[in-house]
């Protein structure tokens, strides 16, 4: 077998991008909430918020960190492996990613310093105003990526000359026509996946018996929240997947891994997709569900695959079973929500063991979720980097060979599975050792009375 | 077209450039630094001085990578593939040097695996950086749109002297930086540390300035033609005035800000010597600046935003370091 670069340098992407979605995935929600936790000490001058608050940016320094080192990696991609990409759609992607690092990186770690080191050197609305700041700053960078992946799904607003774009319209190029659904769709996410991060520590917490006020405050703000954000969350998937259906039908096939153009379709819970015999082996249908959820018409016409060329069909099997994967986990967390509220009408929301166990062990469901919805919306765009327009295999760099990027892709694979789990690793040991007093710092202006002590374990 | 705005993108993306390189210089000239420290206060002391700027330092290397891919894209889809391995090495030494700040805190079993993982990452990072330099200055085999030699011909003996030559600059700055953060024998040291690399970097500022024209004829034309040799004069004559004061600063204990600003003096000349040599190519050899452009409603949408946002940035990057002015100390930095 020959080393194909295209096939390797599709491998590397999706590798270092998907272990990089897991970052943001968490400090994008954790600095919301940390703004949250910050305002509301601002305002009540309670100490509880305050160490609350220390206790996640402990956890969020090291995500943060750990998401700019494999973020630098991101842009520099589309040169090394892409650059037949980069040539092409320079002149429309090229200032959404610069306005990303104008708008947004700048502001995150402008203020970063002062938010993770500085409570003591500024004044308390500073340091308020250095969160919010942090906050607004990794929600600008969703709003200018989701952009970027929105015009490349389903792109708007420019010409082509000669094999390069051009841009007609910066309005259409930035709002096209799948960029709010996704853009919601994909903040609710990490709002989500955060808040059961935020449960699963609680519970933890509640389950040791250790910093058990500070855990249930967690828990009972993070449930309101999650009470509202999950439904909204699959509201917003249904509106995702409406405005998939209309423009980018051969994608909605794909994920549905439906072959015939038909009205009154079935719903395929589970099935192997077969491209090459262009069917589906081991079929569990409803009928007329499928019609119903995609189009909200039990006679609405679902488009399929066998309307496209073969060579314009994305491999149904893997959008088919990771949209599925996402879809059985949101209503999972549905679940886990629903049965939270139920528990705290009872008022056995705290000490109810099985909850906490559940709690615990659904604290990735959020990573999961993104992971397999992120597989859903770019293995579903296939074979296209730039929907119906311009062809992945006509995307890489032309110098590459397949020992290149396999030396590369090795690279990054290695220093992945040290970073990665070393980062799990540190995080865990922040959640182990709990809220901690001095996550109250004495608060006020000029420099810290006293030394800040470093962590506990460790040996100054 | 009414106006061209190729002069002003040039400008943009060349003080980008030259941010990321005083910037992350210095960091990482700190990170190399950390390398000789030989007590745990010592390197905790290092790295404090930099743990609340570090990643803001290093923004600037995604915006001078995304400002290339902004303002001349055709030179970013030949470049950065032609020089895939550095850009790889020094990515991948990047993530290792920026998790220890975190990581060897919070580690301290592995406090020492951390700390190389922060010594040797800036120090790898660096040299990387170095031969990509070597590498563009030396220019690339390009076909049409693409770059098509190997992916090894970035590594010449000239590109290895860069990433030797570059560690003695970064070092420099931070060794810069470190006179001014830190007190007492810390200082000291550091004022030894600038002198050898401050006589690396002169040696090596020498050396590139014989070995590129000696290499590459445009640029011995450039420089030694009449008048240019007139009108450029200036110079190498004010690198050698300001090598002069750098080495009298260094060795007056009572001066802590002129070694780094010096240094940076030092680092804008040759950045603007290297500028001189290439000028108008973007991809030596084949590509001007006007040539790998991109579409000028590109470089409008763009400009505008960013002459209006990048005086915004420096307030509050300013204020940033603002608020952790005066020297690094031990017991602040950490949350």
């Amino acid at each position: 077998m020959t080393l194909d670069p295209l096939i390797l340098s599709r491998l590397q992407f999706a590798w270092v991008v998907a272990w990089h979605i897991l970052l943001p995935a968490l400090t994008i929600g954790l600095a919301s909430y940390i703004a949250l936790l910050e305002g509301v000490y601002f305002f009540s001058g309670k100490d509880i918020w305050v160490r609350i608050s220390g206790f996640w940016t402990r956890v969020f320094a090291v995500a943060f960190g750990m998401g700019v080192v494999s973020g630098v990696v991101m842009p520099f991609q589309f040169g090394t492996n892409w650059s037949r990409f980069s040539d092409a759609t320079a002149n429309i992607i090229s200032p959404m990613l610069a306005y990303e690092g104008l708008t947004a990186f700048t502001l995150e770690a402008g203020f970063l310093g002062v938010l993770l080191f500085g409570r003591n050197l500024v004044p308390r609305w500073a340091h308020f105003a250095s969160a919010l700041m942090v906050a607004a700053g990794t929600l600008i960078s969703t709003f200018w990526i989701l952009v970027t992946n929105s015009w490349m799904q389903t792109p708007a607003g420019y010409k082509i000359v000669d094999g390069l774009f051009y841009p007609t319209s910066w309005m259409q190029i930035i709002f096209t026509a799948s960029f709010p659904y996704r853009f919601a769709h994909t903040v609710v996410a990490f709002y989500v996946t955060t808040g059961f991060v935020v449960m699963g520590v609680a519970a933890y917490l509640l389950r040791r018996k250790k910093s058990a006020e500070e855990a249930r405050l967690m828990l009972s703000v993070t449930l309101w929240l999650l009470s509202v954000l999950v439904p909204l969350q699959i509201l917003l998937g249904d509106m995702h997947g409406l405005n998939t259906l209309r423009y980018q039908p051969a994608k909605l096939a794909a994920i549905e891994a439906h072959w015939n153009r038909e009205a009154r379709a079935p719903l395929t819970l589970f099935a192997i997709p077969d491209m090459a015999a262009e069917t589906n082996h081991y079929a569990i249908e409803v009928p007329l569900l499928g019609s119903l959820i995609l189009t909200h018409d039990i006679n609405g016409v679902v488009p399929g695959l066998k309307e496209f060329p073969r060579a314009d069909r994305a491999p149904a099997a893997i959008p088919f079973f990771a949209f599925r994967i996402m879809v059985g986990l949101g209503l999972v967390m549905l679940a886990l929500a629903a049965a939270g509220l139920w528990l705290r009408l009872r008022g056995r929301l705290y000490d109810q063991d099985w909850y906490l166990r559940a709690l615990m062990a659904a604290s990735p469901i959020g990573f999961i979720a993104v992971i397999a919805g992120w597989t859903t919306t770019e293995v579903g765009r296939q074979p296209w980097t730039v929907y119906d327009v311009m062809r992945t295999a006509g995307s890489v760099t032309p110098s590459l060979t397949g020992l290149d990027v396999l030396i590369s892709l090795a690279g990054y694979a290695v220093v992945y599975c040290i970073m990665f789990p070393a980062g799990l690793w540190m995080v865990m040991r922040i959640v182990c050792a709990g809220v901690s007093a001095r996550d109250a710092a004495p608060v006020g202006a000029g420099r810290p009375a006293a030394p800040v002590k470093p962590v506990p374990g460790d040996t100054r | 077209m009414i106006v061209d705005f190729v002069p002003i993108w040039t400008l943009i993306l060349g003080l980008a450039v030259f941010f990321y390189v005083l910037l992350d210089g210095f960091d990482l000239g700190v990170g190399i630094l950390y390398n000789f420290a030989d007590s745990k206060a010592a390197r905790d002391l290092l790295m404090n001085s930099i743990a609340p700027i570090w990643d803001g330092n290093e923004t600037w290397l995604v915006l001078g990578g995304i400002g290339l891919l902004a303002a001349f894209p055709l030179a970013f889809a030949i470049i950065i593939p032609a020089v895939y391995f550095p850009i790889l090495v020094m990515l991948l030494a990047l993530i290792f040097r920026g998790v220890a700040f975190e990581f060897r805190l919070r580690d301290s079993e592995h406090r020492t695996f951390w700390d190389h993982a922060f010594g040797y990452g800036s120090t790898t990072a660096t040299f990387a950086q170095g031969v990509v330099l070597g590498a563009f200055i030396q220019g690339f085999v390009v076909e049409g749109r693409h770059f098509a030699g190997g992916s090894l011909d970035c590594i010449t003996p000239f590109s290895l002297f860069t990433g030797a030559a570059l560690l003695f600059g970064y070092g420099l700055l931070g060794a810069g930086w470190l006179i001014l953060k830190l007190e007492g024998a810390l200082a000291a040291r550091a004022r030894a540390q600038a002198r050898i690399c401050f006589i690396g970097t002169l040696a090596s500022v020498g050396i590139v300035s014989l070995w590129t024209p000696l290499m590459d004829g445009a640029i011995a034309a450039r420089w030694f033609s009449w008048p240019n040799i007139a009108w450029l004069s200036p110079v190498p004559l004010l690198a050698a005035l300001f090598a002069l004061l750098e080495w009298r600063a260094i060795a007056d204990p009572k001066v802590e800000l002129k070694p780094f600003v010096y240094a940076v003096c030092l680092f804008s000349l040759s950045y603007l010597g290297i500028a001189i040599s290439l000028w108008p190519m973007i991809v030596p050899h084949h590509y001007t600046l006007w040539q790998a452009a991109s579409a000028p409603d590109t470089q409008i949408f763009l400009g505008a935003g960013t002459l209006f946002l990048l005086p915004v940035i420096l307030i509050y990057t300013g204020w940033s370091y603002w608020v952790f002015r005066g020297k690094a100390r031990a017991d602040i930095g950490y949350h």
